[in-house]
């Protein structure tokens, strides 16, 4: 019988009720009296020299209040980047200034040249086409090996050339990995891209900055994953605003992805010019503004070598990736193709040696950043396609040869300097060749066949490192911030309580599952609970979220905080029955003396808490409220094995996804309807990827998919009905929960697995195709088909 | 948006005197009018609304057996409605989305000939006759290349007369982003013989296979054009297909309209 609350039970979604009935409250909700709006003039040149900005005319037009250009933003900080790489030879990265408002260059399509705050949007925009300047146009580079030759144009200036570093991982097993490829038995290699994305949340950003001149307070309504980040990011770092005079609210965010967590311009513009004119300055991006200024995901080209010995054991593994930064340094950017990929290179698989070199590139496009798995779909996809294709080269079945290289004891040191701690690679695989079927497939082809089309079957396995993660640890690798959770649980004297939480919801539901996690604990109704985040003046200083960490570390800094609210209530309990306080025990909401009848129930040790009539005022405070700060030991690693079975149309080379199956070792779970849910949006990102999202640049830098007319977003009849399982549970052996986190999965398990079967199927025709880029859109397909 | 002013007109004749005025647009269903105006890519002054004009609407067929559609007809009116010419219906049916359909019209459709619109196909492959506010034109003389036609300035179609096929039947293959066609042709079967239109493939916007029309008036079966292709030379080439894709694909869905068509 599946639980009807607590952990465990698939409660409903209780914001569901705002989101799915219109209302909710999102940014662009919020208007402030007196607002005014802002127009960004954007540069349509990739990479140009600004000689002139001339303002007078603009300012000039009706409704404009004022016109901010580059040199009002001289005494200004630059956006900073969070994360600073060490290279290969010990040297810090290159890490160029990066301005509100651009100065001296514009460096990408969509870098901001000019604003205009006028008191209506059009009037800011009819101002912003009076702007006059001259930029003149310089070459762009775009394509990242050409970036790198001498000569090619220089996106910085000031920087020695377009290398932002030259990590290798682990550095110190470059000679042996180089040995072992050389003496291995068999070693399959392959070239391959990563497609750039775009991470579309449905809501596009927004930023209303205010100020407050009586107490010289500002406050930033923004749509982003972590409040306390950007306050910190924008206040210490850009505008020098100390936290007490700063306030952060993101509200109900629309989605995410990771391109919400970084600092924008737009931010601190806004919060900047609402203090210069003493009136609110409110932001909306169009979708065409989102296309050209939100962080982009992946751009990756990697060169991977798998090594073999006689008997098809892994021996090594090297691979060669260079990594697009784009114009600037996005905030987390230089994190994503190093510590959150290189760490991951071993996989599921007990490859004894490993080597991994990335060159992370300057080029003039927009910057690239965490998006939904950053990193981990990366490395995944480059493991998981290099793998299928050894099988393929040698002629055994691919589940059997992942299988016989799986890790099977736990804890494991990998040789790319993480530890997991549980995993059963064997008991994923097993379930998923039940719900997939895989043994029927041979009968589905033949179907297929006899309809003319192709059919293949892809599966693949894929590791993820998540709750990011220790402090300590990340800090050593280059972080400027710390990565822990907070919360504080705020019990009321009636015993309704309210958590306060450093993580943010933009979609994952942690209003409905962090107070099962509350309720299982107390033993109280949910709805005796309510989550408070995305405000800096109403939660502890926390870090948000991303990386599928909210419920490990989130999760586990408010079970800590939870654990002292019993550990005091407990105390009052035993003052009000006179029994010893070791005696106590919580059940159900009620609180009983051992061996005895005596109980309190929940409400009346709340109420004695704010009402101290009867109370032990000399051994404990009145007041029911903890904050706890949690910082994990280790990073999480869920894992799992994912199965697509598509059809191929040999006429058109449209790929079809008639199935796909996952099974996902999440450890335990809070509510599994949500779970499923979180696999369900990141399987059909990750089909997205495979398929059809593409973000294309010309030779010149400028964007060629810039709107939804040439940007393939899925839809759902581009997606079957999944089969999901996430039975395989192996507790996280380090947090309170023993919870991993399940929102990245999706997205890191499943381009392989479509890429894999696409290969097959062409396979299956008897067409020598080894490898299909992504998309594998049906013009990449046919042609790979017809030579 | 810039600023322009609105007109409602409820008759074709007030329609063409609005439209005299300087800078003056004819405003239709709007799906690709008020998306550039959106995007600050066209300022008229005025905009000449003709969704208000009754005898612009609606489906009949006349004495004759042709049927008639009405400028202002919206594709989910088509498509509901077009029982006459099952092919027609379905291609209305399935252009866009709902919301797309509800305000789209074939007036303005076939007005703009965007090159990857489904409706010229339709009008050009049944010989259909473009009736304005002052003369008729036969599609053969109406579509003159991508985003032009034989309209004058300020020249309403006011109905579309579509000879009714005994056979017919529209393939598009969709551009996977817009899912406008990246390729689509539609194949009408008359007694006279078989009309082949193709779009979504050619700088030129839409045209006629005449080879393919040649082997099918005299075979009306996919085996009929076998080892047929068309040139690539004046075919679009974008990041959703090459050239040669799209000559390929005009193969592949001409036979697959053929086979469906019966």
């Amino acid at each position: 019988m599946p639980k009807d609350h607590g952990i465990g039970a698939s409660s409903k979604r209780r914001e569901d009720v705002r989101f799915l009935t219109g209302t909710g409250n999102y940014t662009d909700d919020i208007n402030v009296h007196g607002q005014l709006y802002v127009h960004f003039l954007r540069s349509d040149v990739a990479h140009g020299r600004i000689n002139k900005v001339d303002t007078a005319a603009a300012s000039e037009m009706p409704g404009v209040v004022r016109v901010f250009t580059g040199a009002d933003f001289e005494g200004v900080g630059s956006i900073p980047c969070g994360w600073q790489v060490t290279d290969r030879f010990g040297e810090v990265m290159q890490e160029p200034p990066h301005p509100v408002l651009a100065q001296g260059k514009v460096r990408h399509v969509g870098d901001p040249i000019a604003a205009v705050v006028a008191e209506s949007l059009s009037q800011a925009r009819d101002a912003a086409e009076a702007i006059e300047f001259d930029i003149d146009e310089l070459p762009a580079v775009v394509d990242m090996k050409e970036a790198l030759k001498d000569g090619a144009p220089k996106v910085h200036d000031d920087l020695k050339n377009n290398l932002c570093y030259d990590w290798g991982f682990v550095e110190e097993n470059r000679e042996a990995v180089d040995k072992a490829i050389k003496e291995a038995a068999h070693v399959t290699t392959l070239e391959l891209v990563n497609n750039r994305l775009v991470a579309n949340p449905m809501e596009p950003r927004v930023a209303v900055g205010d100020y407050n001149r009586a107490n010289d307070e500002s406050t930033l309504y923004t749509t982003s994953q972590n409040p306390h980040v950007i306050r910190l990011l924008m206040g210490a770092f850009v505008l020098g605003i100390p936290e007490h005079k700063l306030r952060v609210i993101a509200p109900d965010v629309g989605g995410g992805f990771g391109t919400k967590i970084f600092h924008y311009a737009e931010e601190a513009f806004c919060t900047f010019a609402a203090r210069q004119l003493a009136r609110p300055v409110k932001w909306t991006s169009t979708r065409s503004e989102a296309f050209m200024s939100d962080a982009h995901g992946r751009d990756h080209v990697t060169k991977i070598e798998l090594a073999l010995d006689k008997d098809n054991n892994f021996t090594a593994l090297r691979t060669d990736t260079y990594a697009n930064m784009g114009a600037y340094l996005s905030t987390f950017a230089p994190s994503v193709p190093t510590w959150l990929h290189g760490t991951l290179m071993a996989g599921n698989y007990k490859t004894p040696l490993i080597y991994v070199n990335v060159k992370a590139v300057f080029t003039n496009t927009v910057p690239v950043d965490a998006y939904r798995g950053a990193g981990r779909p990366e490395a995944t996809f480059q493991l998981e396609r290099v793998v299928d294709k050894a099988a393929r080269e040698l002629g055994v079945d691919p589940i059997a040869l992942r299988r016989q290289n799986f890790i099977s004891e736990f804890p494991y040191a990998t040789p790319v300097a993480v530890e997991y701690d549980t995993g059963d690679y064997t008991a994923t695989m097993d379930k998923l060749e039940e719900i997939a079927d895989i043994a029927g497939f041979a009968a589905r082809r033949k179907e297929s066949e006899a309809k003319g089309k192709l059919r293949g079957l892809g599966v693949n396995c894929y590791i993820e490192a998540c709750g990011i993660a220790p402090s300590n640890l990340v800090g050593q690798l280059g972080a400027r911030a710390g990565l822990y959770e907070s919360a504080t649980v705020r019990v009321n004297a009636t015993g309704s309580i309210s958590v306060m939480t450093g993580s943010h919801s933009h979609g994952q539901g942690h209003e409905t599952a962090f107070p099962q996690v509350v309720a299982e604990m107390l033993g109280i109704p949910e709805d005796q609970i309510d989550i408070v985040h995305g405000d800096t003046a109403r939660t502890p200083m926390g870090m948000g979220t991303y990386g599928s960490r909210s419920l490990a570390v989130g999760g586990s800094a408010m079970v800590r905080a939870t654990e002292k609210i019993i550990n005091k209530a407990k105390k009052i309990a035993s003052h009000l029955m006179e029994a010893s306080e070791a005696d106590i025990e919580l059940k159900d909401g009620q609180f009983t003396v051992a061996g005895t009848d005596k109980s309190v129930a929940w409400g009346d040790v709340t109420l004695a808490a704010y009402v101290p009539h009867n109370y032990p005022l000399e051994d404990i405070e009145p007041g029911l409220e903890e904050t706890a700060f949690y910082d994990p030991s280790n990073f999480t690693y869920p894992s799992g094995a994912y199965a697509c079975e598509v059809e191929l149309d040999p006429d058109t080379g449209k790929v079809t996804v008639e199935r796909f199956s996952a099974a996902d070792d999440f450890g335990n779970i809070i509510n599994p309807m949500i779970v499923s849910g979180q696999v369900h949006g990141g399987i059909a990102q990750g089909v997205g990827q495979a398929l059809m999202e593409n973000c294309v640049y010309d030779e010149n830098g400028q964007l060629l998919s810039a709107s939804y007319m040439d940007y393939a977003m899925p839809r759902a009849d581009d997606v079957p009905f999944y089969s999901v399982d996430h039975s395989c549970v192996t507790p996280c052996t380090h947090n309170p929960l023993g919870v991993k986190g399940c929102g990245e999965a999706g997205a890191i398990g499943s381009p392989p697995a479509v890429i894999n079967a696409v290969v097959d199927a062409l396979q299956s025709g008897g067409h020598d195709v080894t490898h299909i880029d992504m998309p594998a859109s049906p013009s990449r397909v046919w042609a790979a088909m017809n030579g | 948006m810039y600023n322009f002013d609105i007109v409602r007109p409820s008759s074709v004749a007030d329609a063409v005197a609005a439209l005299g005025e300087e800078d003056a647009q004819a405003l239709g269903g709007g799906q690709t009018l008020i998306p550039t105006l959106k995007q600050r890519l066209a300022s008229p002054a005025k905009l000449v609304s003709l969704a208000g004009i009754a005898e612009m609407k609606g489906v009949c067929t006349g004495d004759d057996g042709v049927l008639c559609i009405g400028g202002g007809t919206t594709h989910g009116t088509v498509a509901a409605e077009a029982t006459a010419y099952p092919a027609l219906a379905a291609l209305a049916g399935n252009i866009g989305d709902p919301a797309v359909r509800n305000r789209g019209t074939i007036g303005g459709s076939l007005a703009n000939n965007d090159p990857s619109a489904c409706y010229p196909s339709a009008a050009l492959a049944s010989g259909a006759t473009i009736v304005t506010n002052t003369r008729e034109i036969a599609a053969d003389d109406f579509f003159e290349g991508m985003f032009t036609t034989a309209l004058n300035e300020g020249e309403i179609i006011c109905e579309v007369r579509f000879p009714v096929p005994e056979k017919a039947n529209y393939q598009k293959f969709e551009q996977p982003a817009s899912r406008f066609a990246l390729v689509g042709v539609f194949v009408a079967k008359y007694a006279d013989g078989v009309r082949v239109a193709v779009t979504g493939a050619s700088n030129d916007g839409v045209f006629r296979w005449t080879e393919a029309e040649a082997a099918l008036s005299s075979n009306f079966s996919s085996s009929a054009l076998d080892g047929m292709s068309v040139s690539s030379d004046d075919m679009i080439a974008d990041m959703h297909g090459s050239a040669a894709y799209r000559a390929h694909l005009v193969g592949v869905m001409t036979k697959r309209a053929v086979a469906a068509a019966g």
